[in-house]
């Protein structure tokens, strides 16, 4: 049977299909359909772990345990995960264990364009990357095989378009995998120095036997059509330069992106006048071509940065621009927003009003960054909302001028060290806990905090205010507060601030967004009332606009949150 | 051939189910398909573009660049005139004449600028405006827009008739069936 599947659902097809039993995950775009997609397989046991670092543990402990595993996160997690991801290669694996791995070049949804073949080169773990639908389930299921017949985890490379794309695939049979025998064997197992070193030796042994397998697995393909131009590629990237170049030049495609076949490599740049190395992000493929002495074009013509085309190829390889129309009047941007009815819009606003340094952190409320709103200062990665203001405030004092703010997924997911930080050593800081009562920017996954599992099963529901003040917060400063409603809001927050011990303000209504959570009839404008004084405007709500001078709301996509009506003062919206 | 197909839109005016009729739609009909979708931060009310590409021959790329699209479908009026660029010589744009403020120029930052059909026409494109909304607010729900607008390009995406109605029907939400069926019927005696 042939179906139309996303990139992630073809992996998770692949992980049913090898008989994968245990997968734990954060999720985080571009990865995070190949959790949800995998948990609808009832013979696979998956969860969302409440960050990379615990799901790489959960899963090395389930293949070492016996049970073929995978562990998926997007690039940035991987920074999480890299503890034991540099000790995977050392323990190996008992049943076979995948990492998956999903870059995003352009940043359609990310902090940084980083790129995740070096974390393969640098944690001695062979890598492979798929093109399509079709090699994610084959590429996921010889990660398996290889992954147990070399006794190491394997990383699966996926970029934001081979996660989101959608191609046509051939659905194949699950193959059941009995858990292995369970043998002790401290040697491996046990990572203490007098072990280690002699794991390190087995791990380039590993790496010697992969790098002859490289030469000759037909994950790396080549397609000679006799031409003067040779292109080495591998993922996403061959699709732009298969469409820009066609039968008009060979290919090198390489499956199987660490460890890279040297012989092959060569033996196929020797036979082209021309050979470009075409890959997004870094020049990995093409520093290791140029240090094996080949005459390759790469980086020198191609970005470093941002994400590649097949246009781009055209443009820059052969000088090819298809004609095309454009309208001589500017285009206004249109940047993503808050949505209609988020329940942090208030919260950002207020931070405005009281003139507060906002340390920032990641989730939809980064876009308390952008205008009208320009609420948040800093944001660098998962949890240094706290962890940062720490060093901040201890540097320049003013902890009455700053607060931190954070989700409720990524304070669980790496905020609470943080808070434990600020707490022992006697800051003064705020945190702003924006509890919507799900994982909002990925698209509703459930977490710690929710009460269910990614199975749908009810789960133990942590408390927030008993987290914080088991975390050392005095209780009388762990404070709750409905964000729609502003002054109560502003009143705690002023008072939190203003004490001069560590405090946290949970700012708890959920996700407007969710399905649970009831719209309202639309607000109304009573143009006679409304003054045009555009109070209104500064929540930067995308349902509110002006008109003759005037408020005007948007009723299709208005949810009647009822932040609007605080703001006026003349009583001209209606809710 | 391949062909090359655009949807855009502003996030949440349901691009994604669009895209994933017509990927349907290409399959059915047995030609080779990709289909390109945005997910994460840009979903958030930001400019939205997915890209469907089928043909006869294999398909690589997952995009399409500027002067490649055959067709453009708009959920949004300013939109499609963003990615006026996109549209190959000769092809044609189908658009809502619905228009969403962004934030630049809600907040008085930029001016939606007007007369995009007549602009458009002027640089000869071949661009169909309809107000989607009022034919999908007729036959139930407002919220079956984005399958209105398949009727609406049923002439130009290329497909069987029977093979496009077939993908939204099956594509569509259980509940949501009759509604959306109505609205691509009605859209469709609209084009003739």
């Amino acid at each position: 049977m042939k179906e139309l599947m996303l990139g992630n659902a073809a992996v998770a097809r692949g992980l049913y299909e090898a008989g994968v039993r245990f997968v734990s995950s954060y999720p985080g775009t571009p990865s995070t359909e190949i959790t949800e997609e995998v948990a609808k397989y009832e013979e696979i046991y998956a969860e969302w772990a409440p960050n990379e670092k615990v799901a790489l543990e959960a899963a090395m402990g389930a293949a070492i345990g016996g049970g073929r595993a995978f562990c998926g996160m997007k690039h940035v997690g991987l920074n999480v995960a890299a503890d034991p991801l540099f000790v995977a290669g050392y323990t190996g694996v008992s049943a076979g264990l995948v990492i998956g791995v999903a870059d995003d070049p352009g940043m359609h949804s990310s902090q940084n364009e980083q790129d995740s073949r070096h974390y393969a080169i640098g944690a001695k773990l062979p890598m492979v990357e798929p093109a399509n639908g079709a090699e994610c389930v084959a590429y996921v299921k010889a990660a398996y095989e290889l992954s147990e017949r070399f006794d190491t985890p394997f990383i699966l490379r996926m970029t934001t378009r081979a996660s989101h794309s959608r191609s046509v695939v051939e659905l194949g049979d699950r193959v059941e995998k009995e858990i292995c025998e369970y043998v002790k064997d401290p040697g491996k197992h046990v990572m203490m120095p007098a072990n280690a070193k002699k794991r390190h030796v087995v791990v380039e042994e590993h790496l010697a036997a992969l790098r002859e397998f490289a030469e000759t697995t037909d994950l790396n393909t080549i397609e000679d059509n006799g031409t003067q131009v040779g292109i080495i590629s591998a993922g996403n990237a061959y699709n732009y330069a298969r469409e820009a170049f066609g039968k008009n030049a060979s290919y090198l495609k390489l499956g199987l992106v660490n460890p890279l076949p040297e012989k092959k490599i060569c033996e196929f740049a020797a036979k082209y006048e021309t050979v470009y190395v075409i890959e997004e992000l870094d020049p990995v493929i093409e520093d290791f071509c140029k240090a094996h002495g080949l005459n390759v074009i790469g980086k020198d013509v191609l970005p470093l940065c941002g994400e590649y085309s097949d246009e781009l190829l055209k443009k820059l390889l052969l000088g090819e621009e298809a004609d095309n129309t454009m309208l001589g009047d500017d285009i206004p941007g249109r940047p993503p927003v808050l949505c209609p009815g988020c329940p942090h819009r208030g919260v950002f606003y207020t931070l405005n009003k009281l003139k507060l340094r906002v340390s920032g952190d990641i989730g939809c409320y980064t876009l308390g960054a952008v205008a009208p709103l320009n609420a948040i200062d800093s944001v660098y990665c998962m949890g240094a909302s706290i962890s940062s203001l720490h060093g901040t405030l201890q540097a320049r004092g003013e902890g009455d001028k700053y607060v931190a703010v954070i989700g409720d997924s990524t304070f669980m997911h790496s905020g609470m060290t943080g808070l434990v930080n600020a707490v022992y050593n006697n800051s003064p800081l705020t945190t702003l806990i924006l509890d919507n009562s799900i994982t909002g920017m990925t698209g509703h996954q459930e977490n710690p905090l929710t009460g269910n599992t990614l199975k749908g099963q009810p789960a133990k529901n942590l408390s927030l205010e008993a987290i914080c003040i088991a975390l050392g917060v005095d209780a009388a400063h762990v404070r709750a507060v409905d964000p729609g409603d502003l002054s109560a809001l502003e009143a705690v927050i002023r008072e939190e601030v203003a004490a001069d011990c560590p405090s946290v303000v949970i700012c708890r209504r959920p996700c407007a967004l969710l399905k649970s959570v009831k719209k309202n009839p639309p607000v109304k404008i009573d143009p006679d009332k409304c003054k045009g004084c555009r109070a209104c405007m500064k929540i930067g709500c995308p349902c509110i606009s002006f008109a003759d001078k005037k408020a005007k709301i948007d009723a299709s996509m208005c949810v009647g949150c009822g932040l609007c009506p605080q703001m006026c003062k003349f009583d001209a919206i209606e809710g | 051939m391949i062909k090359n197909i655009m949807i855009v839109g502003v996030g949440g005016q349901g691009s994604l189910l669009a895209s994933k009729i017509l990927g349907k739609a290409a399959m059915d009909a047995g030609y080779d398909v990709k289909v390109s979708e945005v997910h994460g931060m840009s979903q958030r009310g930001g400019s939205v573009v997915t890209y469907v590409r089928y043909g006869d021959e294999a398909v690589y790329s997952p995009v399409i660049g500027a002067g490649e699209a055959d067709v453009i479908l708009s959920f949004e009026l300013l939109e499609s005139a963003r990615w006026l660029p996109c549209l190959k010589i000769g092809g044609t744009v189908v658009t809502s004449l619905q228009e969403i403020n962004p934030m630049p120029v809600i907040v008085g930052a930029a001016e939606y600028p007007g007369e995009l059909v007549e602009k458009m026409q002027a640089l000869a494109v071949d661009i169909r405006a309809y107000d989607v909304q009022s034919i999908a607010r007729e036959s139930g729900n407002e919220r079956a827009s984005n399958v209105a607008l398949m009727g609406l390009a049923a002439d130009v995406l290329g497909f069987e008739e029977d093979v496009l109605r077939a993908a939204v029907a099956s594509c569509v939400p259980a509940k949501a069936l009759e509604v959306n069926m109505k609205a691509y019927d009605a859209a469709r005696a609209m084009i003739g």
